[in-house]
């Protein structure tokens, strides 16, 4: 770990004046940041500690939403009773990510700004275009059992290890940032971007911002969703595919659809377009076979990742399934329903 | 005369160094608190093979608390033969000299340390050193090395040769059922809890003192007084506590070389720790393949086992495994042939990891017998009692006992493997399909020799001491019981001590030896002091025990007590006065071949166990979960149930990990392994482990050991992974030959 300034900045305004520069970091729960540091990943020359600011409640929103406040730790989040009963999938896209120590040590708005675990990403004696660019990328054509199979580039195949993030996303969530130029809200599907040519940006974060929380809009989502995640262990193992759906049904017919991928790409997975192939439709393995090969319309493998794509599509399905059925994936009993 | 229930062997007690461990008061290598030390880092190669051109340093002295960067250009004279380098675990070939020379042999090769004030100085100045490389093409691909599979000349210590009988070919070529196949075991790495790490204490008059983290102090002792030059009285190495090794811990890793090193030139206590990551650097299991061939009548009656394997070494050292022999052993099978050849790639050497041999090997073959019970349209469970041996068929030679029928009797009872539906993909329970399989587990029982010391006080403490290790396996509750069985001790009195290479001459613990030898050696020492004892209660007026010889007495609650007439009670403490003696203290060696313990050296000495899993696949989604396991374990004498049961769950875990999770990816264009942290390399976490149950077999077996005990390190892991790929089968119809069974392998 290199030498690096230290600041503990008391609000959010001294944070953003502190946080200008170009290796100047954000240290919240420090669950990932701090790992970086030790394997000379990441090397800041500055690291602020915004663990005071008090961007740690949850409070209600105008018109029936709620608001995360970006340094509520994720445990807190996923057991909060109003999160709970009104956003049932985010506490379950929570519990099924890391471990019990690791989600009350780390927050909101680090999960939306955690990086990679690319294999390559994390070891400084190999080529990482994100970590070095220019350098090459090692997962294509390496070890790419855990990469992308969408949205990937010649420059980089990473994904985004989220599980928060594939709720969020189904949600359509908003991420409140501030920074020098003020405030802003960004929506979650342009949170997180895809690597293209500059893969060392995860996310459209300008320099100095801050996360200071995400708004989940009123529409919850209680009956019909699942948070479906298929993975290397039964637990605390990031996901090879994961799935997040969000539907209401109305009668018999699918009235709404939100779906969305983790584990698959640089940023949660989903479209908009796809969707529409569910609404108005009867819940039906037809529908949702349709749908999972829309999704997964233009996927690649790298691979040793092939296999991800006939599992992201009978996990879509499956996924699909437990909503419509109202059984949603138990993160405690590791039985698929 | 009624007494409290004597608590010795074969009780059930809590390990007696629980409370310091879960306390955190029980120090491991690298916490011993030592003052004014110097932290060391290591850099390791980026390159799998070549030379270091120039090692640039300059950045990195720079950095404040940076004292001394040492490479193969810089480092003090060091042992030049490869013989000096040969440790108690030596393997053919020429063992690996840390910053010797500018080669170099493999990726994460330690090639510069840095030593600074703090170990945080010392890991970014690490970052900081800029190495240029001359590269030569190298191969990690043990497929491609294959190619080139050969014979070593020279056979490691230990190793087994494979003997045919009969023609196995022909035998093979006439059956009228015939499976054939190859079985592959991925690469694992050990990856104990405890991470590598030594402290070397420099007391400024030529001695040192080292903590390391080893599975054998007086190994380590020898190796760094042959390779550095030191008197070996001025070096003392000390183990108390060992989180865990599986065999990593069997050969001096390169921190302690490193360490003593750095100690020397700089005259100054040096630590150096490896980090998860760097936990990768060293040992591992190696990769094997083994192509199988069975062939058997229509009954199910084997006529002919052909059983060719293949691991993986390095380039500079043969390491062998008994991998092709388990097989050859268990099974009564009149034509049988086995091969074994290595392959070498630009890794570490591979070394020793839990069972050794068996746990590829006896594994890999318990799939193709499943595989050869479903051609023969017989049960898995019956098919290995028609073809079961009682003697070892390999050999000719009896078992000094093989309680395997009873195994499988009792894990089958308790399994309730007669309710199971023989047709594969016959049981399902909603998205889930249900599978049961069985396997066999096989291991040594090795007994080494081994020396200990007991010391008695007047006050009636005893303290039993032992050179050898307790890697979490319960070597100090082991000692403790033998120790309060033979000389009538309540456990509270008795203190064991080891890890120590001052203490009497113990082996490496490994083999699963441990128990029966450290155990023997304690009972030889204890009934010595008996011997001392009885000697002294006759110096008491009026010879209360009349001139008793040993035989006629036993030791009871600090008492010598008359067997004949148990009323009559000499407590220790008065026999010891009237002697006029403060202490006694005895040493003892036990050895195959002393005195009585000749018994069985011409017969074959083995564990044996019966493993029964369920698992639960939801196939479309390839998500196996393991939901019951019962491991029959014929092990001989139990000398703690508690912690024998911990040390088969443990190994069934392990097993369970094998089945399923443990693999190590290499990148094979650069020549290293890429998951190496604890986030991508998968083992066992709790959701994975359900019930698990651990039976004991009763065995008595006088003539395996002096006290009866085979050992238990090792058999919970040997086998475990077939019966679960064999339930697997059963659940969905697939066959997996390729262990880790990953959710991509269900799906394909």
């Amino acid at each position: 770990m290199n030498r690096f300034d230290y600041a503990r900045p008391a609000s959010v305004a001294e944070a953003v004046q502190a946080g200008t520069g170009e290796q100047v970091r954000y240290l919240a729960g420090g669950t990932n940041l701090i790992d970086l540091m030790k394997e000379n990943v990441d090397q800041p020359t500055t690291v602020i500690d915004i663990n005071r600011l008090p961007l740690n409640a949850i409070e209600e929103l105008d018109g029936g939403g709620l608001r995360l406040g970006a340094l509520v730790p994720n445990s807190d989040t996923a057991w909060d009773a109003r999160v709970e009963q009104r956003y049932p999938l985010l506490s379950s896209a929570i519990l099924a990510g890391a471990s019990p120590q690791l989600r009350n040590a780390a927050t909101n708005g680090g999960n939306l700004n955690q990086r990679t675990r690319c294999y390559y990403f994390y070891d400084v004696a190999t080529p990482c275009n994100k970590r070095k660019p220019g350098s090459g990328c090692g997962a294509i054509g390496g070890v790419n059992r855990i990469h992308a199979i969408l949205g990937a580039s010649d420059q980089c195949i990473a994904t985004h290890p989220s599980d928060m993030c594939v709720a969020l996303a189904v949600l359509d969530a908003i991420v409140q940032v501030t920074g020098p130029e003020g405030d802003r809200a960004i929506p979650i599907a342009d949170y997180h971007r895809l690597p293209g040519d500059e893969p060392w940006r995860d996310n459209t974060l300008r320099p100095g911002e801050l996360v200071t929380g995400i708004d989940l809009p009123a529409e919850d989502f209680t009956k019909n969703y699942t948070y479906l995640k298929l993975r290397d262990r039964l637990s605390y193992a990031f996901a090879l595919v994961s799935i997040a759906v969000a539907m209401r049904i109305e009668g018999s017919t699918i009235a709404e659809a939100q779906v969305a991928l983790g584990g698959v790409a640089h940023k949660p997975w989903r479209s908009t377009e796809a969707e529409k192939l569910l609404k108005g439709q009867q819940p039906s393995p037809q529908t949702f076979s349709a749908f999972a090969d829309a999704l997964l319309a233009g996927a690649v493998g790298q691979g040793k990742n092939d296999f991800k794509i006939p599992l992201a599509r009978k996990g879509i399905v499956r996924a699909l399934k437990q909503a419509a059925e109202a059984t949603p994936q138990s993160q405690t009993d590791k039985r698929i329903a | 005369m009624a007494t409290a229930a004597k608590i010795g062997i074969g009780s059930a007690i809590n390990r007696v160094d629980g409370v310091e461990k879960v306390t955190g008061t029980a120090r491991y290598a690298a916490e011993h608190p030592v003052e004014n030390l110097l932290y060391g880092y290591i850099v390791e190669a980026a390159i799998a093979k070549g030379r270091v051109l120039s090692v640039d340093e300059d950045a990195a002295r720079a950095v404040p608390g940076v004292v001394e960067v040492i490479t193969h250009l810089n480092r003090p004279h060091v042992a030049w033969t490869d013989h000096s380098y040969q440790d108690e675990m030596k393997i053919p070939g020429s063992p690996f000299r840390p910053l010797y020379d500018d080669r170099i042999h493999f990726s994460q090769q330690p090639i510069a340390l840095v030593l600074a004030e703090t170990f945080e100085a010392a890991r970014y100045a690490a970052s900081l050193i800029e190495i240029a490389y001359e590269t030569e093409a190298h191969n990690t691909d043990f497929d491609v090395a294959l190619d080139d599979e050969y014979v070593p000349k020279k056979k490691r210590s230990g190793y087994v040769p494979p003997k045919d009988r009969g023609d196995a070919a022909q035998a093979f070529a006439d059956a009228p059922l015939r499976v054939a196949g190859d079985y592959r075991l991925a690469p694992e790495h050990h990856n104990a809890m405890e991470m590598f790490g030594s402290t070397v204490e420099w007391h400024g008059d030529g001695s040192i003192t080292v903590w390391d983290k080893t599975q054998g102090s007086q190994g380590v002792h020898a190796y760094l007084a042959s390779v550095f030059g030191f008197s070996k009285k001025k070096v003392r190495v000390l183990n108390p506590y060992v989180g865990g090794a599986f065999g990593s811990g069997l050969r001096p890793q390169h921190q302690v070389f490193l360490a003593v090193l750095a100690a020397k030139m700089l005259e100054r206590s040096v630590r150096v720790t490896m980090t998860r990551q760097q936990m990768f650097s060293h040992a591992y299991r190696p990769q094997a393949v083994q192509s199988i061939a069975l062939g058997a009548e229509t009954t199910g009656k084997l006529t002919a086992i052909r059983n060719a394997a293949t691991t993986s070494t390095s380039r500079y050292e043969d390491n062998m495994e008994n991998v092709v022999t388990w097989g050859l052993m268990n099974y009564d099978c009149p034509n049988a042939d086995a091969e074994y050849t290595l392959a070498q790639i630009d890794t570490p050497t591979s070394a020793d990891m839990r069972a050794p041999g068996a746990a590829t090997g006896m594994t890999l073959f318990e799939i193709a017998i499943d595989e050869m019970a479903y051609a023969a349209k017989v049960d898995p469970l019956e098919f290995r009692l028609i073809n079961y041996s009682p003697i070892d068929a390999m050999n000719g030679t009896p078992y000094t006992s093989k309680a395997l029928r009873e195994a499988f009797r009792e894990g089958a009872e308790a399994f309730k493997w007669s309710e199971r539906s023989a047709e594969p993909r016959s049981m399902r329970e909603g998205n889930e399909l249900i599978g049961w399989g069985c396997a066999t587990g096989m291991w040594d029982a090795q007994f080494s020799k081994t020396s200990a010391s007991a010391k008695l006080s007047a006050n009636g403490h005893l303290e039993v001491a032992c050179a050898t290790s307790d890697i979490g396996t319960g070597s100090y509750t082991v000692m403790t019981l033998v120790a309060a069985d033979t000389l009538g001790l309540p456990p509270e009195q008795i203190t064991a001590k080891l890890g120590d290479s001052d203490l009497p001459a113990a082996p490496v613990e490994g083999g699963s030896w441990g128990a029966a030898s450290s155990g023997a050696a304690v009972q030889l020492a204890c009934q010595a002091v008996g011997k001392k004892l009885l000697k002294a209660a006759g110096k008491i007026a009026g010879e209360p025990l009349d001139g008793a010889k040993i035989e006629d007495v036993l030791f009871e609650d600090g008492c010598i007590v008359l067997k004949d007439t148990p009323t009559v009670r000499v407590p220790f403490g008065d026999a010891m006065r009237a002697a006029d003696l403060t202490e006694i203290e005895e040493e003892a060696t036990a050895a195959p071949g002393f005195g009585d313990m000749w018994k069985g050296l011409h017969k074959s000495k083995n564990t044996h166990s019966a493993i029964f899993a369920e698992v639960r696949v939801d196939e479309e989604l390839g998500v196996v979960r393991v939901t019951r396991i019962v491991d029959a374990v014929a092990a001989g004498r139990i000398i703690n149930p508690k912690t024998a049961r911990s040390q088969i769950l443990g190994g069934v875990v392990m097993g369970i990990g094998m089945a399923l999770h443990e693999e190590t990816f290499s990148d094979h264009r650069l020549g290293r392994w890429m998951n190496h942290n604890f986030g991508e390399y998968h083992v066992p976490v709790h959701a994975d482990i359900h019930d698990i149950q651990v039976i004991f077999v009763d065995e008595s077996d006088p003539e395996v050991t002096p006290l009866g005990v085979k050992g238990l390190g090792e058999i919970g892991i040997v086998g475990t992974a077939a019966a679960i790929a064999n339930a697997i089968y059963h659940a969905t119809g697939k066959r997996v030959r390729s262990l880790p069974i990953t959710i991509d392998k269900i799906l394909e």
